[in-house]
């Protein structure tokens, strides 16, 4: 090592102390038993929020947020910017596998009871950020401002303009208007590009903050006391999921590269068979198939209310699941979790196989 | 005291009194609907759809009597019509129709000249000759549950025309007498006009009564089918008159359009109806080797080239677009290469070889870039898989190198709690 580098790395260590952090990391401890896959999950999403960050950064150097730009500015992208497709597959491709990860990283840990004190704040920032991401979802899809995005918001935002008391309000408020149009698309963007990644930021630094302080949590009647180091042990394992993860990314991109679609016109009629982004369908396909009326309530509204409870109910699972906190199996919980996650494949795959429901 | 006591009972009886008053009554309807005679007992039930009834006419309006009279014989008083006679229904409907006064109150912009326009038709003259069983108002437009010819229900809506006019004209027992033809309807069923109305729903696809008229129909003479054609088709109209073929046709006595391309079963055309092609028409006047014929062979070779050099084109775009590639620049100029085709088919009509040669010239450019574009963009669909194998290679042998050194790790004496 030359003795001009060893001078650089000497000044930024007396200023940065990165052994204290290698060294933190290689104090720090991660069990390792049958299950610790699942544990790769949040490192994943991780990876994935930052490889979000990195494209979307470079796709707003050609996007441009307006109903007469927007579309052809998206095709720009994709015809004649130099990997411009690439770069937008990949985000696009990218958003849909990280709600995905967010998926499996919260139905393991709910399955793992990782939510024991005193991680319960780790899990209910972990919810938080399954909601932030979820509308970074449903506002980045109108974006490019194409029939299948424009009907699929319209479908969306008609559904919670049926929420009790708030609805109409907070339709008007999220459109920025009576309906889709330039004004909910300038919204969008605004949500999409500094709303909440501002937010992701802060809860996701909670949350990581969190996963430091408490450490990774043993499941229940796990005995294994094998552990490894943080560092380099859990990262390296976890840099080889993100490896692999990425060129599957890339096999997507080069072979089903996202497309671009017709441009909306707010004037024709809703296309036949329009349906959300695939994450929000089995909430869609219960709207569908809920009967009109229950007990002489509109099972529409009636959805939206059982939704909302449950969410909030999976939110306070770390404080209603009594048993687990004191170190007991609650197979209560678990059966509960299984028939939710259950509900969800079944209605998410009913929107695609019976489409006519 | 006494006088607003007086006051408050006045305005409280006058405001329930519309509460108190039964529906306007209807004696007509309601003994019409208890009829058994089917004949007798329509106008009870298809009135209620009627239009008339919908700008408040009632029975008594076309027929006279007095439908608040519950007794049939005093239903039945001095201004009693009762039904007219067939021959008479043109100037019974017409005594309102015709009225523009009269018509004004529930349509201003509506037209009060069909009676004389009828006198003029095929079915009119021939009724003022003692033809009973010819078409009069009620034939198309049904007697009691009429509706406006906009409504899609409607006997005389887009749509429904050729079986309104087919009931009888597709009717062999009906049309003998007058020794018609009856495959008009079927024809036209198989016509590019019925695909654009009945596959397309385009409502300004011609059907019977756009050539023929409706309220005046008549077949259109030899002299007159080409101005029948040139209501739409007036571009082709306006070329084919430029052309040699206009005072050939017209000193045969041979109508324009009908000569090529048929009557009722107007097919899409194509360039197979030209010199040499499966359904040649100019072989009907020329002969092979004749200097018309070899110019019908010339056009057909050009614009065969021109068609299959824009596929070659579409199939390149296609492909690169299965591959994944953006392609809608260069569809978006395909599309003026196909215009141009248009142009040209069009061009035919004039004959005018010259012509059609300099605008095959842009489009043969055009489709030359569009082809350089596809092919571009196949290249890019190479280019990518190529990255791609290479990109996938790095990272495998990254994980290899990364997989390694976990095992090497992992070989290391772990820690216990």
């Amino acid at each position: 090592m030359s003795r001009l580098w060893q001078n650089v790395l000497s000044y930024f260590e007396t200023r940065f102390k990165f052994s204290a952090l290698i060294e933190f990391g290689k104090k720090k401890k991660v069990p390792e038993h049958k299950l610790s896959f699942w544990y790769y999950f949040g490192g994943l999403c991780l990876f994935l929020f930052i490889i979000q960050v990195l494209t979307g950064v470079m796709l707003l150097l050609y996007y441009t947020p307006s109903i007469d730009a927007a579309y052809e500015s998206i095709q720009f992208i994709m015809g004649q910017v130099k990997f411009g497709w690439l770069i937008r597959s990949v985000h696009s491709w990218t958003a849909n596998i990280l709600i995905g990860a967010i998926f499996v990283h919260m139905f393991s840990t709910f399955f793992l009871k990782a939510y024991r004190p005193p991680r319960e704040l780790t899990w209910a920032s972990g919810f938080f950020l399954l909601i932030l991401f979820l509308a970074f979802g449903f506002s980045g899809y109108l974006l490019p401002w194409n029939e299948l995005s424009f009907f699929a918001t319209r479908v969306g935002t008609d559904i919670a303009g049926t929420i009790p008391l708030v609805g109409k309000s907070l339709k008007t408020f999220i459109l920025g208007g009576p309906e889709v149009s330039g004004a909910t698309l300038s919204r969008f963007f605004w949500l999409h590009v500094a709303v909440l990644p501002a937010f992701a930021l802060l809860v996701l630094g909670v949350h990581i903050l969190l996963v430091q302080i408490l450490g990774i949590s043993k499941p229940i009647g796990i005995v294994e006391s094998k552990e490894i180091s943080f560092f380099p042990g859990f990262i390296l394992k976890d840099a080889l999921g993100w490896l692999l993860i990425l060129a599957a990314i890339g096999v997507l991109c080069v072979f089903f590269p996202w497309e671009v679609g017709q441009k909306a016109d707010p004037f024709s009629p809703t296309p036949l068979g329009i349906k959300p982004e695939w994450y929000f369908t089995f909430m869609f396909t219960t709207l569908k198939v809920i009967p009109s009326h229950i007990f002489s309530m509109e099972g529409e509204v009636l959805a939206i209310l059982a939704f909302m409870l449950g969410g909030l109910c999976w939110m306070l699972v770390p404080f209603l699941d009594r048993r687990s906190a004191h170190e007991m199996k609650s197979p209560a919980f678990s059966v509960a979790g299984l028939f939710i996650l259950l509900y969800i494949i079944v209605m998410t795959a009913l929107t695609y196989f019976a489409p006519r429901l | 005291m006494k006088s607003k006591f007086v006051s408050v009972l006045t305005v409280s009886l006058l405001l329930a009194l519309p509460l108190s008053l039964p529906g306007q009554k209807n004696s007509c309807i309601e003994c019409h609907k208890e009829l058994d005679e089917e004949k007798l007992r329509a106008p009870g039930e298809s009135y209620t759809t009627d239009i008339h009834r919908q700008f408040g006419l009632g029975c008594q309006d076309c027929h006279g009597g007095n439908p608040l009279q519950d007794d049939m014989e005093l239903a039945k008083d001095k201004s009693f019509k009762g039904a007219p006679e067939k021959a008479k229904i043109p100037e019974f409907c017409a005594s309102c129709h015709s009225n523009s006064e009269y018509m004004r109150r529930f349509n201003p912009n509506i037209r009060v000249d069909q009676l004389q326009v009828y006198w003029t038709s095929q079915h009119g003259q021939l009724l003022r000759k003692g033809d009973p069983n010819v078409a009069v108002c009620t034939d198309c437009h049904g007697v009691h549950g009429i509706q406006a010819s906009n409504f899609p229900k409607s006997t005389t809506f887009a749509w429904n025309i050729p079986q309104t006019c087919g009931r009888c004209h597709s009717s062999q027992d009906y049309m003998k007498a007058y020794g018609i033809p009856v495959n008009q309807v079927d024809d036209y069923k198989q016509s590019v006009h019925a695909r654009a109305l009945f596959e397309k729903k385009d409502l300004s696809a011609p059907v019977c009564n756009d050539c023929h008229g409706n309220h005046g129909a008549s077949p259109p003479e030899v002299t007159s089918i080409a101005f029948v054609c040139r209501q739409c088709h007036s571009s082709a109209g306006e070329l084919f008159s430029q052309s040699p073929h206009k005072p050939a046709f017209d000193g045969l006595g041979i109508s324009e359009c009908e000569a090529c391309h048929g009557n009722h079963k107007i097919l899409a055309p194509n360039d197979e109806m030209l010199a040499a092609g499966r359904n040649d028409i100019c072989s009907q006047c020329h002969d092979t080797g004749t200097e018309p014929y070899d110019a019908g062979l010339r056009m057909k070779k050009n614009l065969d080239h021109y068609v299959a050099s824009f596929q070659t084109a579409q199939d390149l775009l296609e492909r690169a677009e299965k591959q994944g590639v953006e392609v809608s620049e260069p569809r978006y100029k395909l599309q003026e290469a196909s215009t141009t085709l248009i142009l040209v088919r069009n061009l035919t009509h004039g004959l005018a070889l010259t012509a059609m040669e300099a605008k095959l010239n842009e489009g043969n450019k055009i489709i030359a870039e569009v082809k350089a574009l596809g092919e571009a963009a196949l290249k890019e669909a190479r280019f990518r898989k190529t990255g791609l194998v290479v990109a996938t290679v790095f990272i495998f042998l990254l994980a290899l190198a990364l997989y390694l050194k976990i095992r090497e790790l992992l070989s290391k004496p772990t820690s216990s709690t």
